[in-house]
């Protein structure tokens, strides 16, 4: 990018700069650290000038956003065409109150929906489950069987939306209740656009919703690939997820390295399972959490995609751009959000939110302020999606395409940030892999060493936490929580009971066989597990066939 | 005389995976000279009483950010008493609203520490607050 005497000049009128200036300053006052480091451990200097990008070259660093290596975006006119989707995560108690607030998020403007479902539903168990007891309906919405995801998507136009539910150990068994809905709409299979989280080995890493062991469970995910390719061909198949990574307490290089070798992996199974890489690589989706370190983040999201894109093209051999191309949804650092002076978190999301959109991100949501107190109020549902709508509309930062680029500070880090996951990739190609990796436990030690580092610079004082750490203030307790009854989990059962009583029996026995002996062979599960959704078989239901045939996980406990 | 260092259960009841907070938790209470034993994720309240009977632990503390904390904290108290492990000091902490502590604490929780609480707070609080006697 810079002529190489220019750069040389440079360097020398820096150095005089540093010796003379700099020094003066120095020693009038010292800078408020020795060092300053990023939470990646990369030291930050001073200042950077075109001697920290004496290597680079334009065309093969960043080239045109939608060319390879997708530096600056995946698409060529980024948000000058369309604002990313504002996609909201919401759902809790019943299928009738999520459903509700469905309908109230797209009246306020919200372009795609987002689906909780409660701790129950996400480790495959019903609502009149002992162990679901307490848990139904708190953190998500209760799904037993097809009868409430109808209800949860009663007067939704499942051709209209795009739909992304957090699922993942029964995510094929969630796909095939939406579809099922969309046929009851008379919308067919390949009219639905959306993404399933699916990806269960941030579960084992991070994140505790795991139910099988990582074999069956990797089968799983092919077959939805698979299943989806010929089917369901607009859906994202998987959403492979730093966000629970980061939250659980890893830094931003971190989230990048395990994302994207998790991401190796599935590439790796579906290849082994017979298909070209190609005809799934398309429809892989990537979901990253966004901190308060606004450069390091927009850094963060700019070497991952360029990461990614040369791994797809020089591992994978893929000769599809769309195979190369990291596409994300972004949710804010819900961990970044303070109990204290609750109000300050709509300053957070809104730099997170910068973070995210300065970095390219396709989908978003935005945390709420009350979201270390409790679930989100609608009020405060409401101003984070209006900070997104200021970010989008008002800010001026989505009238070009990746702004940053060519900064000295960002571009540098942004190299720094690859190179330091790419060191942790090899490190993990040298341990077999991700999934051997995390069944060492190398990956929760890894993550369980930042956080209890992050949370020492806090206690310290090194790290300032406004309003936690400094500039504290005594403070009345929040109220108008929201709160889900008690009373929720018995209905929710009664439900469950009366379905289970009217429908046809002898049809739900007969696919649950069906789909156990299928399990026991080597073929596509989608088919089956379908079959057994239209019958009204619950999750639970199945995900005990599966449990029988496949086992359950049993983890290494890290510390 | 050789001290007797206390033992705690650092715990996860219910279905909720997020430990971040109960693994910084474990390794802090570690590092001020504790035994640690840490139960991993999805714990029943009976596993979580049957694992404090069988450790012998002084304090058992228990993180939980799904909400569901009113139904299970209780309920594991109650299994302690059961178990005549009146003297353990129960402690717990995650994402509580304010306004449910009392409840906890007439249930037989002793503290509960919401986000943003520095390790050093439960450090101390379950220095001075243990119950069984610590030599």
């Amino acid at each position: 990018m810079f002529d190489r005497e220019k750069i040389k000049k440079t360097a020398a009128a820096k150095e005089t700069w540093e010796k003379g200036m700099v020094a003066k300053a120095l020693s009038r006052s010292k800078e408020r650290f020795e060092e300053f480091v990023n939470t990646s451990g990369i030291k930050v200097d001073r200042l950077y000038t075109p001697v920290d990008l004496a290597d680079f070259d334009y065309e093969s660093s960043l080239g045109f956003p939608g060319e390879f290596p997708f530096t600056r975006g995946v698409q060529p006119t980024m948000y000058r065409g369309r604002f990313w989707t504002m996609r909201q995560y919401a759902g809790f108690a019943t299928a009738e109150e999520s459903n509700k607030r469905y309908k109230y998020l797209l009246e306020q403007g919200q372009t795609g929906l987002s689906v909780a479902f409660d701790l129950p539903t996400q480790i495959g168990y019903d609502s009149d489950d002992e162990i679901a007891q307490g848990e139904i309906g708190k953190v998500g919405v209760a799904i037993d069987s097809l009868a409430d995801m109808e209800i949860l998507f009663n007067g939704i136009p499942l051709d209209k939306v795009s739909t992304s539910m957090t699922i993942n150990a029964p995510a094929s068994i969630l796909l095939a209740m939406y579809i099922a809905v969309a046929e009851k709409q008379g919308v067919t299979a390949d009219k639905l656009n959306g993404t399933i989280q699916n990806d269960i080995l941030k579960e084992y890493a991070a994140r505790g919703t795991y139910i099988f062991p990582p074999e069956p469970s990797m089968r799983l995910i092919t077959n939805i690939f698979e299943f989806c390719s010929q089917n369901v061909p607009n859906w994202n198949t998987i959403s492979i997820s730093g966000y629970h990574i980061r939250e659980a307490g890893s830094t931003a290089a971190q989230e990048i390295a395990f994302t994207l070798a998790d991401g190796i992996a599935y590439v790796e199974a579906a290849i082994k399972a017979g298909m070209n890489v190609d005809d799934f690589a398309g429809r892989l989706s990537f979901f990253f959490n966004s901190y308060n370190d606004l450069f390091e983040e927009v850094a963060k999201f700019r070497a991952a995609r360029r990461l990614w894109a040369k791994i797809m093209k020089e591992r994978f051999k893929a000769k599809d751009p769309r195979s190369m191309m990291l596409r994300f949804h972004t949710q804010t650092g819900g961990s970044t959000l303070t109990a204290q002076q609750p109000d300050n978190n709509i300053i957070r999301v809104t730099i997170q939110t910068l973070a995210a959109v300065l970095g390219g991100t396709q989908s978003l949501h935005t945390n709420s302020k009350d979201e270390a107190l409790c679930l989100p109020t609608e009020d405060s549902v409401r101003i984070a999606l209006r900070t997104q709508q200021i970010v989008a509309y008002e800010s001026g930062v989505c009238d070009t395409v990746d702004p940053l680029a060519g900064s000295y500070y960002v571009e540098s880090l942004t190299n720094a940030l690859e190179k330091k996951a790419m060191d942790y990739i090899e490190k993990i190609d040298s341990l077999g892999g991700a999934v051997k990796a995390i069944e060492q436990g190398y990956i929760q030690k890894e993550i369980a060493d930042s956080s209890y580092a992050y949370q020492k610079e806090i206690e310290s004082g090194k790290r300032v936490v406004v309003g936690l750490n400094k500039f504290q203030i005594k403070e009345k307790p929040v109220e108008d929580l929201l709160r889900v009854d008690p009373i929720v989990g018995e209905t929710q059962i009664k439900k469950l009971k009366a379905m289970k009583a009217s429908r046809d029996n002898v049809a739900v026995k007969s696919k649950l066989e069906a789909l156990c002996q299928a399990a026991q062979g080597d073929g596509n599960l989608m088919p089956y597990i379908l079959d057994a959704v239209r019958v009204y078989a619950t999750e639970g239901e199945i995900c005990n066939v599966l449990r029988e045939v496949f086992g359950e996980y049993r983890p290494v406990e890290i510390l | 005389m050789t001290e007797k260092r206390i033992r705690v259960l650092v715990a996860k009841p219910g279905l909720d995976g997020h430990d971040r907070g109960a693994k910084v938790i474990a390794r802090a209470l570690r590092d001020a000279g504790m035994e640690v034993i840490y139960s991993g994720l999805r714990q029943t309240p009976e596993q979580i009483a049957a694992a404090a009977v069988q450790e012998d632990v002084d304090v058992v503390a228990m993180s939980l950010l799904s909400g569901a904390h009113n139904h299970l904290f209780p309920k594991v108290v109650q299994l302690l008493k059961e178990k005549g492990m009146d003297d353990v000091l129960v402690v717990g902490g995650g994402v509580i609203p304010d306004s449910d502590i009392p409840f906890l604490k007439e249930k037989g929780v002793s503290e509960i520490f919401t986000p943003g609480t520095p390790t050093s707070t439960v450090i101390e609080f379950i220095k001075n607050n243990v119950k069984k006697a610590v030599l």
